[in-house]
């Protein structure tokens, strides 16, 4: 391992500091040293990457891993989930509080922390609990989960279905200037739901989710959000009207930011085609037309970052009727493909598609890194945009196979991950240093 | 060998070559006990369907075939076996085929990427419900001999009726024009996309039907608040004897069964002229034969 490293003559897409061009890159002791046009001599001991024909970006961030620590350590770990995320180019991941022992106090959330030391790969910051047990009934101590290291409160998985008390945590969260991620979705509305309500769910004779079941909920929210001055988190927006209230809201000027997935910008319902579990996902995918809203999102700036929502589950909660199929697909590993299918259609531009992995979810959590001004940490991820691969479920390093992209053909690979100075994967391995 | 998932998929003459073999199967007709002579027809059947399991049991007999009758009461499903361990298990006894209703739309879909014998929808979840659908157009060219320019009206509780979809899309395949009536709570989203024409207004589209097919409305959904009250459905959803004098001279009526009576269908059409309920019920047996005899060749 070398303290200094010098990445040279690579396209550097760094969006925060408006930086797009061929650049040399001079990391030293983990933070980046220097950016610069022309080309830097080599440091005396520095390890050189020659990253011509590459990009040289900020390490990604996903807001929205699952990585089923403690509890189902048969799906995941965060060992395993932490291979997972660098294998896919990303440096930070924000793991969910719904895990088999809820991460609703300093306890959980510094085992969470400790395997993720030991597992010393990327960085993982625990999201805490809105409410107790994820029941929806009691605030949890959420000075407690910050102060002992949760970026955010969320109860994802679940909506918090009582307003009064969604209220209650807006306000109380001020406190501690931490987002409240939600998972919308009016459970009346969704009961007994298994993929969108449209013409699809009428085909297969699967009970609809209709799009209201979220719109309804963010619309509440947004209400709340207004009154409480609070700061709000959308996870996983999948539909046109949600799309409409939080780029109005934003507009505004209200505290909210919102996050995709890229399977519910790649795919439509039509995605399930003969009752296929694997496209079996809260929220479900939906219509065409929401898709396209979401895509637009995505440009405008409504959305403001993309995560995986990476869901690791195993065979057998997916080789059973459609209704039983649990939700969720594993992400991590397929999300810069998915989103650089959008800048190959000339759907997005590569700015703006690296600032939703980078910039973006940093500033709405207000986390280190995302992008590469010198004294950033060099969290670096390097990408050949141009190799095709096949995405092969079999080699993921997450443990779950759950994805409906096997076999997928991709343009764009991460070929190295950088965090803090320190190569943790290249050449198709995950460097583990423990 | 082919499976019988869905009529969505099947073309109007392959349809129609199980409609033609169906009418060698009518009594009467010449004996085909040879047919699956030797080989089982498993009947899986994980929701308690009384007609179309003993007509598909009937059916199987009639061709000689053995019948291995599973239902899931006190079995290995209450244990925690799943649909894939109970077919496989099904499989290794060696059938032809799997004849299979359960409550999960997609079940037999899911089972039959798993099995290697013949999988035949008896009606999966709120999805398709194939041999019915074959069986009421077999009906229907029975009386017409053709269905190409009839005008078909299903009524009821279109949400839920496997009957329905599957209909749909048989009726649409022979020829037929399909309109649907339901309350909108009850009829879904995006049917036109399926080929269906749909109403909430009965009275404004029976003048034109060749047939009316009433379908079974499930008493549960009044608790879930799909509908006020049976009284307000039977008013405006229920073929009344004062409807049925405003049909087309010799529209016939339908319904798969079992009819709630007075609710759906007055006692007095239900058993009128026009009715050709129990021909349905008795056509089965053939088309279910039709079924086994040309997926299993
Ligand atoms: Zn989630």
């Amino acid at each position: 391992m070398s303290a200094t490293v010098l990445f040279r003559r690579g396209r550097v897409i760094d969006p925060r500091n408006g930086v797009d061009g061929v650049r040399d890159v001079l990391v030293r002791d983990g933070k980046v040293a220097e950016v610069s046009d022309t080309p830097l001599p080599v440091p005396p001991g520095a390890e050189v990457v020659e990253a011509a024909g590459r990009w040289v970006l900020p390490g990604f961030i996903d807001l929205h891993v699952h990585l089923r620590e403690p509890g189902e350590e048969g799906k995941e770990t965060v060992l395993t989930g932490c291979r997972a995320a660098v294998a896919g180019g990303f440096t930070a991941v924000v793991a969910m509080p719904n895990t088999k022992v809820v991460n609703d106090s300093g306890l959980v959330t510094e085992l969470v922390l400790s395997r993720a030391r030991a597992a010393n790969l990327c960085h993982v910051y625990p999201a805490g609990a809105i409410t107790k047990g994820l029941k929806g009934e009691e605030l949890a101590e959420t000075g407690e989960l910050v102060s002992s290291g949760c970026v955010a409160i969320t109860d994802d998985g679940r909506p918090v279905m009582n307003a009064a008390l969604m209220r209650r945590a807006l306000q109380y969260a001020t406190m501690f200037g931490v987002p409240v991620m939600v998972h919308e979705e009016d459970l009346t509305l969704s009961a007994g739901g298994a993929m969108h309500e449209g013409s699809v769910s009428t085909r297969l004779g699967l009970r609809g989710i209709p799009a209201s079941a979220e719109v309804a909920m963010v619309a509440r929210d947004l209400v709340l959000l207004e009154e409480t001055k609070g700061r709000l988190h959308i996870a996983h927006v999948s539909c046109e009207g949600s799309v409409r209230l939080i780029r109005e809201a934003k507009r505004r000027g209200l505290f909210v930011t919102a996050e995709a997935t890229p399977h519910h910008v790649i795919l439509d319902d039509r995605a399930v085609g003969d009752y296929d579990t694997h496209a079996k996902m809260a929220p479900p995918l939906r219509a065409d037309r929401d898709v396209e809203a979401l895509r637009e999102a995505l440009v405008d700036g409504t959305i403001d970052a993309i995560a995986t929502d990476h869901a690791p589950h195993g065979v057998l909660d997916k080789q059973v009727e459609f209704e039983k199929g649990i939700n969720g697909i594993v992400g991590l590993e397929t999300a810069l493909g998915l989103t650089l299918e959008l800048v190959h259609a000339g759907l997005l531009d590569a700015k703006r598609a690296v600032e939703l992995l980078t910039h973006g979810p940093a500033k709405a959590f207000g986390l280190p890194g995302g992008h590469l001004a010198p004294g950033a940490p060099a969290d670096i991820t390097v990408v050949d945009p141009l190799e095709e691969w096949t995405v092969d479920a079999h080699r993921f390093y997450s443990r779950s196979r759950n994805t409906p992209f096997h076999g997928r053909k991709q343009k764009g690979r991460v070929v190295q991950t950088w965090v803090s100075g320190r190569k943790v994967y290249a050449d198709g391995q995950v460097k583990e240093s423990r | 060998m082919r499976h019988l998932l869905g009529i969505e998929g099947w073309r109007r003459d392959e349809l129609e070559a199980v409609l033609d073999r169906a009418r060698a199967h009518l009594p009467g007709g010449p004996d085909t006990t040879h047919l699956l002579r030797g080989k089982v027809v498993a009947n899986l059947f994980f929701e308690d369907s009384t007609r179309t399991r003993t007509s598909f049991h009937m059916a199987a007999r009639g061709l000689g075939a053995g019948v291995l009758d599973w239902s899931p009461s006190g079995s290995s499903t209450s244990k925690g076996e799943t649909l894939l361990d109970t077919a496989r298990n099904i499989e290794a006894t060696g059938p032809v085929a799997i004849v299979m209703r359960h409550r999960s739309s997609g079940a037999p879909h899911l089972v039959a990427k798993h099995v290697r014998c013949v999988v035949i929808n008896a009606g999966d979840g709120t999805h398709e419900h194939p041999s019915q659908a074959l069986l009421d157009a077999f009906t229907l060219r029975q009386r017409w001999g053709s269905l190409d320019g009839r005008t078909v009206l299903i009524v009821g509780d279109i949400l839920h009726s496997r009957v329905a979809r599957s209909n749909l899309w048989c009726l649409k395949a022979l020829g037929a024009r399909v309109i649907v009536c339901g309350p909108p709570t009850l009829v879904p989203p995006g049917l036109e996309a399926l080929g269906a024409e749909v109403t909430h207004n009965l009275d404004a589209v029976l003048p034109q039907a060749d047939a009316v097919m009433c379908l079974r409305l499930q008493l549960e959904r009044m608790s879930e608040a799909f509908l006020p009250s049976t009284r307000e459905y039977s008013r405006l959803f229920g073929l009344t004897t004062a409807r049925e004098e405003r049909m087309k001279a010799g529209a016939l009526v339908m319904h798969p069964g079992p009819i709630n009576r007075g609710l759906e269908l007055a006692p007095a059409v239900a058993d009128g002229a026009r009715s050709v309920i129990l021909e349905q019920v008795s056509n089965g047996v053939a088309v279910r034969r039709a079924i086994l005899e040309v997926c299993t060749s």
